[in-house]
């Protein structure tokens, strides 16, 4: 059960090679293996969203990917988002609008919201609802969340 | 209480502003420190092997295996762990006759729930840990489950502890007048109803978690904690595990979500204390999801048997109810299981004038996962009770709900008073909040749309709840039945030698805000700007002594003993700075990190200069003088057992009666919490309790077999709320002072989470009106809703 596999993948821009277990997912190699913490793993089902992150571009459930299916991936994860995504705008949103309380479901909540906007769609908050709904915040009730997401739009359209 | 109200008049004037959180930066970025982010050298996991069963004996335990297993370091069962371990017991002194066995962190002999821990192997790897658990081999006699709680108390029913005579754990009986007497007059119209509220839980995002590492040569245990109250924690794994208090250091960094979840004593957590004790290194120990739904602490579950008189001009002559509640095998550690029952006992009607009342509460051990105090403890099921009879009642006698309420609402000039059960309310003001509620939702016009709505076949219903909070609490809470439970707060304030604040305080953060709020003050009061405010809470080894951030606490007692601790620094600094000016204290203020002449304004000198002459250059003072730039104070309610709030909410539904889907149009709710410190913050507080109140109402529920099996233990299967099916919430704000501070604030926390049900309940039973029929059973499923439209058998 222990067998290992090396594997290169990029992750923010940094390149790593590492030997990872067959059975290790994603999140956990992020977060143990090479210590980016930022990524949450809240119900290892797919279900709660906050493993969510971006695998060659795409949003996808950290803790349905094993390691070894990275392989060669560009991976771009929480602590990536102001740099590599541009989101700071984004960021600020949910700082001064307190689109988090504890935080625990924001790395997921930031994926689905950065890939929302990125795809182009309205500052419409029914649209926003839905399209978060792979996202569970228990803190917040999702309204300041929805606010920040639709005021970046906004402000992106001047 | 009496003291320097002149605080808030001054220009660095952050309290009852919306700014924004300074941690919020950090966790934006993914820099936030959650137990789980923890490594420490020569750590090593906690794997739990628990109990598939609810209810079983255990004969043997084979470890063999599994000790030889690929990374084990060490395998414990149940027994192994109680040798280090003074046993437990769930019970409190002003809870009379309230009785729970002791309990081990472990099952001993016998499993009494489906998750209860059973053994423990400590592995390299949390996966091969979890290997290992599959090669243990435990012999268990499997004992018949007790679950429904009505049934556990036949006096047929097998007993859960047999040193007991009966599965009743605690009984209590409120009484004032005569109810049966007052409901039988002839002029007085009699609603009853059962209503069943069920069981759920608290889905922290983050699941429990622990770190604890041991250092032989100071002898001393830390535990990282994600947690709510670490000096509780701090005296219970010193008293259990028999070392000295001094000795044992708890660390909350970051906490993903608590709600109440996390604010009690799990056996898995204590046996992962222990075993970094005996192994000397640190231990981890992270619920997986799985766990978390078999092992966190449950609520509510409650079947209610309820009546109401009123008469035909809407007065309420009396309100009583028969509650039983199940709480699993044991009373919960060291708060106790009885505590939700015993707020229903005494909050059900609070906010109304009446004066017969019989309240019955039946405490219930059965084989389930233990209940317990989560967010909004014993007010969903009172505000249920209450105002649902009450709109029942209106109905019955053709009263619209507002009206029956303004007929009975305790006037908001009344206070101080009481209620019929010698509940002491002061500062509330019902009237204000359901006339400031009708107006921000438009009450009339929403009645007219129903009106439409309703002749073209859609059913919409308008709900209210008019609740009251119990916030604030003082030693009458817990510290008087012999809870290791601080009701005090401390706040230290010290400044340093570059002219900024570093704050520290007992009360604690898990996204609230607390230690924005907590800069807020401090900046506010002493006069700095807030950047210049570093803030410490969650770690016994560094802040002063208190309770923690519970029951609505942290902003009325933590933040009134920050106020205190920074005005009596600004009181040294400004003593020491009228000796360097030559001038008097009560001529200068501080402002913007300045000291200035109160009245011209004029800059005399900075905070940082006035530091490094007192730190660097003490040879510039006189010899009598001797400055503190440090201060620490303590609050604690006194004139109250605890400080009500209260509010006013209303749903706005629709039913779908083809397919029972329930659908929130909008929800109001207006608060008042007394001063506001940060409205964006106390906002958001509102809409994450209701919308937690919203997944009690209509979504969550651990569903469980006859056998004890709970069915429905994931996320996939377990719902909670989700942003699609969430309406917009509209929050506003009666502010009403408590005079027990000179801060003036109430809490917040447990409002929303505590009314919404009953106005949602409401809604919908407003809805369904027109067809004859009402929701009486939460959660309020479309299959249910399909029952009792009479669409489904």
């Amino acid at each position: 059960m222990t067998k290992t596999v090396q594997i290169t993948v990029n992750v923010n821009g940094e390149k790593y090679i590492e030997d990872v277990p067959l059975r290790m997912n994603l999140a956990d190699f992020l977060r143990t293996k090479i210590g980016l913490t930022g990524t949450h793993v809240g119900c290892e089902h797919g279900v709660c969203g906050a493993c969510t992150l971006f695998l060659n571009g795409i949003t996808a459930r950290s803790c349905l990917a094993l390691a070894v299916q990275a392989d060669g991936a560009e991976i771009t994860t929480i602590e990536g988002y102001e740099l590599e995504k541009n989101a700071t705008d984004l960021i600020k949103n949910f700082h001064n609008r307190n689109a988090l309380q504890c935080g625990y479901c924001t790395p997921g909540m930031l994926a689905s919201s950065i890939e929302y906007i990125e795809q182009g769609n309205p500052a419409d908050r029914v649209k926003v609802k839905e399209y978060l709904s792979g996202n569970y915040c228990r803190c917040t009730g999702y309204q300041a969340i929805v606010d920040a997401i639709c005021t970046t739009i906004e402000e992106r359209q001047g | 209480m009496t003291g320097p109200v002149s605080v808030f008049d001054k220009p660095t004037d952050y309290i009852g502003k919306s700014i924004p959180r300074s941690d919020a930066a950090r966790l934006l970025r993914g820099q936030g420190r959650y137990v789980d982010d923890m490594q420490l050298p020569r750590m090593v996991h906690a794997v739990f092997l628990r109990s598939p069963y609810a209810h079983a004996r255990i004969n043997s335990i084979d470890v063999s295996q599994a000790a030889e297993a690929q990374g084990v370091l060490a395998v414990y069962t149940g027994k192994d762990i109680a040798k280090h371990v003074e046993p437990y017991v769930g019970v409190l002194s002003h809870l009379p006759g309230l009785r729970s066995p002791a309990q081990y962190p472990l099952a001993v002999d016998v499993a009494r729930w489906q998750g209860e821990p059973v053994a423990v192997v400590i592995c390299t790897t949390r996966a091969l840990g979890e290997d290992a658990i599959e090669i243990i081999e435990v012999d268990y006699e499997q004992l018949p489950a007790i679950t429904d709680t009505l049934d556990a108390l036949s006096p047929e029913s097998p007993l859960i502890h047999d040193e007991y005579d009966s599965n009743l754990a605690w009984k209590r009986e409120v009484e004032a007048g005569n109810l049966d007497q007052a409901l039988a007059q002839e002029d007085v119209i009699v609603v009853e109803k059962q209503i069943k509220f069920g069981r759920h839980t608290g889905v922290t995002l983050e699941t429990r978690a622990t770190v604890c590492d041991y250092i032989p040569g100071d002898n001393e245990l830390i535990m990282y904690y994600a947690g709510q109250a670490p000096h509780m924690l701090q005296f219970i794994l010193a008293k259990h595990l028999d070392m000295l208090e001094e000795n044992v250091r708890v660390v909350a960094h970051d906490v993903g979500g608590s709600f109440g979840i996390k604010v009690h004593t799990y056996g898995d957590e204590i046996a992962t204390a222990i075993i970094a004790r005996l192994l000397k290194r640190p231990v981890k120990f992270t619920a997986d999801r799985l766990e978390s739904f078999v092992t966190d602490i449950h609520a509510r579950d409650h079947f209610v048997d309820a009546k109401i008189g009123v008469r035909k001009d809407g007065s309420i002559v009396g309100m009583g109810f028969n509650d039983f509640t199940g709480i699993g095998p044991f009373s919960m550690y060291p708060r106790t299981s009885a505590i939700e029952c015993n707020q229903i006992l005494n909050l059900t009607g609070a906010p109304y004038r009446f004066e017969h009342y019989h309240a019955v509460g039946n405490v219930v051990f059965q084989n389930k996962t233990l209940m317990c105090q989560y967010r909004a403890v014993g007010h969903p099921i009172a505000m249920a009770i209450s105002d649902c009879m009450i709109e029942e009642a209106a109905r019955a006698i053709g009263m619209d709900p507002v009206q029956i309420r303004r007929k009975n609402l305790i006037p908001d000039d009344a206070y101080p008073t009481k209620s019929a059960t010698g509940m002491r309310f002061d500062d509330l003001s019902h009237h204000a909040c359901l006339d400031k509620l009708l107006k921000i939702m438009d009450y009339d016009a929403l009645l007219v749309d129903q009106k439409d709505c309703l002749s073209n076949g859609i059913y919409r219903g308008i709900g209210f709840v008019s609740l009251v909070e119990v916030t604030n609490p003082s030693p009458m809470f817990y510290g008087i039945g012999g809870a290791p439970i601080a009701s005090q707060d401390g706040a230290t304030v010290r400044l340093d030698a570059a002219g900024a604040l570093h704050i520290s305080s007992s009360i604690t953060e898990q996204g609230q805000g607390t230690n924005a709020i907590l800069q807020q003050i401090a900046a506010d009061v002493f006069g700095v700007s807030i950047e210049r405010v570093k803030v410490t809470t969650g770690d016994t080894a560094t802040v002063p002594y208190g309770g923690g951030t519970w029951a609505s606490r942290g902003a009325g007692i933590g933040g009134e003993a920050m106020l205190l601790a920074s005005h009596a620094l600004k009181e040294q600094v400004l003593d020491t700075a009228a000796v360097i000016l030559q001038a008097k204290p009560e001529q200068l203020d501080i402002s913007f990190g300045e000291i200035i002449i109160k009245e011209s304004g004029e800059k005399k000198i900075s905070l940082g200069d006035l530091a490094k002459i007192v730190y660097y250059r003490g040879n510039e003072l006189p010899h009598d003088l001797k400055p503190e730039l440090i201060a620490t104070r303590h609050y604690r309610v006194t004139d109250f057992p605890f400080v009500f709030t209260n509010g006013a909410m209303a749903a706005h539904v629709e039913v779908d009666t083809n397919t029972g889907i329930i659908k929130i149009l909008h929800f109001w709710a207006v608060e008042d919490c007394g001063r506001v410190i940060n409205p964006q913050l106390v906002d958001d507080q509102i809409r994450g309790g209701v919308v937690q109140g919203i997944g009690g109402a209509l979504y969550e529920e651990c569903v469980y077999d006859a056998e004890g099996q709970m069915q429905n233990a994931s996320m996939a299967d377990y719902l909670v709320p989700m942003a699609g099916e969430m309406p917009e919430i509209t929050v506003a704000h009666i502010e009403t002072y408590t005079k027990t501070s000179i801060l003036g604030a109430k809490g917040a926390g447990e409002a929303g989470t505590g009314g919404a049900p009953a106005a949602i309940m409401n809604a919908v039973n407003n809805a369904l009106a027109p067809l004859d029929c009402g929701m009486w059973q939460m959660p309020m499923t479309p299959e249910r809703v399909l029952r009792t439209l009479g669409k489904i058998n």
